[in-house]
């Protein structure tokens, strides 16, 4: 037993120091495009849209991307022009508390109903 | 006792979604973009429709001058339908037309000119849409009016008719 | 012409047939006789012959193209091929609320017929639950959207159905997804009355079981069919986008796989009453929500039916009738029992806790994640997507901590027990967290997070492997564990590893990407009775210097004049290559995107495998026997 620990900490140690996040720019501006709504075609992302509109929007996030912007930033600029609505992720604000924290909330709300109930009260 | 009041909050509850859904059903469910009150005009670089020389934004747009940006594109029909308006505003002495000239080909877009008449002041050419995007514009045509501070005031989806001419001479009295 | 009355005045009469149902029914519930009334089964049966009447007739106005049927004007055209004709019958509303009419029907003859060991009283008020449901269904019908509309003058041709619903996976999936759907109202019924009558019991588990293995075999498979169609047809290579129509389908079936396990305890434990009542009404309740949120046009999807405000509020009304109705039934008949209540940290019953636990969740994300931006709307009128990023951020790490319980939990014994084979157990685990560490480490994609999801995963994966061995648990149940271990393994993989190139190309013209080369060989035109084509021949040439052909296309429909993109996609064991192109406006280049995705063909297998487990799960309580 003590033999797999040893190995598994050295493991670890060894493997995780190297674990860096290290994403090409290809890989970060697909991952905005689709994290980008499409404004023409309201159910798709820009990534998986031929609008003319989706078209623009590409073109102006690999601008973006090479005059040096952050993944946030070119959010933040979208957002600006076409509001809340045109990123796929929402952010962590007054409107969406209830929107992250519900889930959660009742996940551990559940969690102390079904120990109360249940383990307890024999 | 408990139970009555569980059940009591749960028909609440479920009475308080049935309302939210009811008047759900009447919102408008495809999204257009709010139009923010004042916005500052975007800094950018674009070519000339005639001379082909590229000028700056703020060289375009003077203080004390009202301004309409007007985005359009020759293979668009609503913009066909939309030039004689313009045609009309240009006569007005107290606004200047900019024309985007939104991912078009060069050619198409002069004969379109040379056809219906030229109401701009100034064409800027925008070929991959990226200007318009700067605009916060998401298609063809769409109008900006721009005060005598440089701030957008008021945004036109689609095409301008015989009531948003009439709009925008309140506006630029 | 004929059809067309045919079918609508039998649709009538069904409606007719239930009232007297309902009658006939309760004044047998009362009779002393121990013996169901043969009227009751009957009565039934006629009920579901004139659904499938009406049914039929619809179908024949389609396949007659019959244009004086407004449905068939709006979603029919003569040059469709007879497939289609034929499957257009539901690939509408109107249609497709017949067909969820027709298999209401044919469940609750089914179920009759099946239950004769049960209760009369049980049987009859069963019966009656489920007439409220389908009453419902065809005032719905009847009231809001019936396909039967006359139309003067008859219309020449039909507007067509829209091309990407010309598909055969599009085909069969609604079907399966009602026989899935529909199967929990029956659950929902019987739930009800078994509440009323007190007979929330092992008999009752043990029967109402084959009805939620039934159902869950077909959502899951349904749910599939749609993820398939949605793959090659809509494309852009992805299976699942979190649209608010998925999400929709996804949430009965997370609620009702909560309810498969917490019914293996009230059999064998008679346990947990209440809260098997509860997951019977939420199930069914759940997918009436799915069907109100995608007819009423509340909601903004890809997915889009034709949207009628009335319809809207029409199911919204019955929905709330329902599901109050259910509440305070419920409320006023559940008897609570304390007897057996005794649990211990270790057991069997715990386990199917825990996995209730975590369904709840899932469900409460995909829930909020779907309803929250209406209610933001409305109170607000502030306009938020939520979208994939959301979904997988709140699902992910919850999803690490159930697969790492998923992988030893289920070994537990009832009542009491402990965790036997410690040492194998944690020689697994190492292994897993080593190789995925090797994986991940040799990818570009180094992250910790997807280490340890991968690790987990692969726990999973290797103890349910080890077990289908040892063939000392049931295996049904690891068959599924096991396919859902493969099937977050290939979802993870391929989300890791797909790649993709985007780029113009004209005829003649070689592209070289990251991985080799795209060559467009030549086009060729090809003209069919409702659509012409435009297919390209493209050579493939990878850096192992393999070459593949593709063949995608460019459709143009006639009617609905749409131009559609068929991706071709060659399927291997370890990846699927899906090219697809469309044309760049005014001149001569195509647009293309071709993707690697791997393991595609592992996500289907997997899914194919859970309800496989079901299925065996069937048949051995069939050979118990």
């Amino acid at each position: 037993m003590k033999i797999f620990k040893i190995i598994l900490i050295v493991f670890f140690s060894l493997g995780f120091y190297q674990l860096k996040s290290d994403e090409k720019t290809a890989a970060i501006e697909i991952k905005i495009l689709k994290n980008i709504r499409c404004l023409i075609c309201q159910g798709q992302s820009v990534h998986d849209s031929e609008s003319e509109f989706a078209f623009s929007i590409k073109q102006i996030v690999k601008k973006k991307i090479s005059e040096g912007l952050k993944e946030k930033q070119i959010y933040d600029f979208l957002k600006d022009k076409y509001g809340e609505w045109i990123v796929y992720d929402p952010g962590f604000n007054k409107n969406t508390y209830i929107l992250w924290l519900l889930p959660l909330l009742l996940f551990f709300l559940a969690g102390a109903i079904m120990i109360k109930k249940l383990i307890f009260k024999k | 006792m408990k139970n009555k009041f569980i059940l009591f909050a749960l028909i609440g509850f479920l009475s308080f979604c049935f309302v939210i859904f009811y008047k759900g059903l009447d919102n408008i469910k495809i999204y257009k973009p709010k139009i923010n009150n004042k916005k500052d005009i975007p800094v950018f670089r674009a070519k000339d429709f005639n001379s082909n020389i590229y000028i700056d934004s703020e060289k375009i747009f003077e203080k004390g001058n009202f301004y309409l940006v007007n985005i359009w594109s020759s293979w668009c029909v609503p913009c066909r339908d939309e030039h004689p308006f313009l045609m009309k505003l240009k006569e007005h002495q107290s606004v200047r037309l900019i024309g985007l000239n939104y991912r078009d080909k060069l050619n198409n877009a002069k004969n379109f000119i040379n056809e219906f008449g030229n109401p701009y002041t100034k064409i800027l050419i925008d070929s991959d849409g990226t200007l318009s995007v700067e605009f916060g514009a998401y298609g063809v045509p769409e109008t900006f009016i721009i005060n005598k501070d440089k701030k957008i005031i008021k945004k036109f989806i689609g095409p301008i008719n015989e009531k948003i001419v009439e709009e925008i001479k309140l506006i630029i009295k | 012409m004929l059809a067309n009355q045919i079918g609508y005045y039998s649709l009538l009469l069904g409606l007719l047939s239930s009232f007297l149902l309902c009658i006939v029914s309760a004044k047998d519930f009362n009779s002393s006789n121990n013996k169901i009334n043969q009227n009751i089964l009957s009565l039934s049966f006629l009920q579901l012959m004139l659904v499938v009447v009406s049914f039929l007739s619809l179908i024949i106005s389609f396949v007659n193209s019959d244009f004086s049927n407004e449905t068939v004007f709006n979603n029919s055209h003569t040059t469709k091929p007879l497939f289609y004709k034929i499957s257009g019958t539901w690939g509408n509303h109107e249609g497709s609320l017949l067909l969820w009419l027709m298999v209401l029907t044919l469940f609750i003859f089914l179920f009759l017929i099946k239950s004769r060991e049960q209760p009369k009283k049980y049987r009859i008020l069963t019966l009656l639950f489920q007439q409220i449901i389908i009453i419902g269904f065809f005032l719905f019908v009847l009231m809001t959207s019936n396909p039967f509309n006359y139309l003067f003058p008859v219309p020449n041709e039909g507007l067509g159905l829209n091309p990407i619903l010309q598909d055969p996976a599009l085909a069969i999936h609604p079907p399966i997804l009602y026989l899935g759907y529909v199967g929990t109202s029956v659950i929902f019924s019987s739930a009800l009355a078994a509440v009323v009558l007190n007979y929330i019991s092992k008999d009752w588990g043990q029967h109402i079981k084959k009805w939620v293995l039934v159902s869950w075999i077909f959502l899951t498979v349904g749910i599939m069919l749609g993820s398939i169609w949605a793959y090659y047809e809509l494309g852009w290579g992805g299976f699942w986008f979190w649209d608010p129509v998925e999400n929709i389908s996804l949430m009965p079936w997370l609620s009702l796989t909560a309810l498969l396990h917490c019914i293996t305890v009230l059999e064998k434990r008679n346990m947990f009453t209440s809260w098997v009542v509860i997951l019977s009404i939420s199930t069914f309740t759940l997918s009436m929500c799915g069907t109100f949120l995608v007819r009423s046009g509340i909601l903004n999807s890809i997915h889009t039916f034709a949207n009628d405000p009335a319809r809207g509020v029409f199911i919204l009304i019955f929905l709330f009738v329902l599901i109050s109705l259910s509440l305070i039934i419920f409320f006023i008949f559940q008897k609570k029992n304390y007897k057996d209540l005794q649990l211990f940290w270790l057991s069997r019953e715990t386990s199917v806790l825990i996995n209730n636990w975590f369904m709840m969740y899932f469900l409460s994300v995909v829930l909020i994640g779907t309803v929250y931006p209406i209610f933001l709307d409305v109170i607000s009128s502030e306009k938020i997507s939520v979208g994939p990023p959301f979904y997988q951020k709140l699902i992910t790490p919850f999803l690490i901590v159930f697969l790492l319980l998923m992988s030893f939990v289920p070994r537990l014994k009832w009542i009491k027990s402990k965790i036997d084979n410690k040492n194998s157990l944690i020689i697994i685990f190492i292994i897993s967290v080593m190789l995925s560490l090797l994986i991940i480490k040799n990818l570009k994609v180094d992250l910790l997070f997807n280490t340890i999801l991968v690790s987990a995963a692969f726990f999973l994966f290797f103890t349910t492997l080890k077990e289908l061995f040892d063939k000392k648990l049931n295996i049904a149940q690891t068959l599924s564990h096991f396919g859902f271990s493969l099937l977050v393994l290939s979802i993870l993989f391929n989300s890791i590893l797909s790649s993709e190139t985007i780029t113009n190309i004209k005829i003649g013209e070689r592209y070289n990407y990251s991985n080799g080369e795209i060559f467009l060989k030549r086009i060729e035109k090809k003209k069919e009775s409702n659509f012409e084509s435009i297919i390209a021949y493209f050579e493939i040439k990878d850096r192992n210097s393999k070459t593949i052909e593709l063949k995608p296309e460019i459709r143009i429909y006639n009617q609905p004049k749409t131009i559609t993109s068929e991706a071709d996609i060659k399927t291997s064991i370890l990846n699927d290559k899906f090219l697809v192109m469309s044309h760049v406006k005014g001149n001569e280049y195509f647009n293309i995107r071709y993707q690697v995705k791997p393991f595609m063909i592992w996500i289907w297998t997997s899914v194919l495998l859970i309800s496989f487990g079901g299925l065996m799960s069937l048949f051995k309580k069939k050979n118990e026997k």
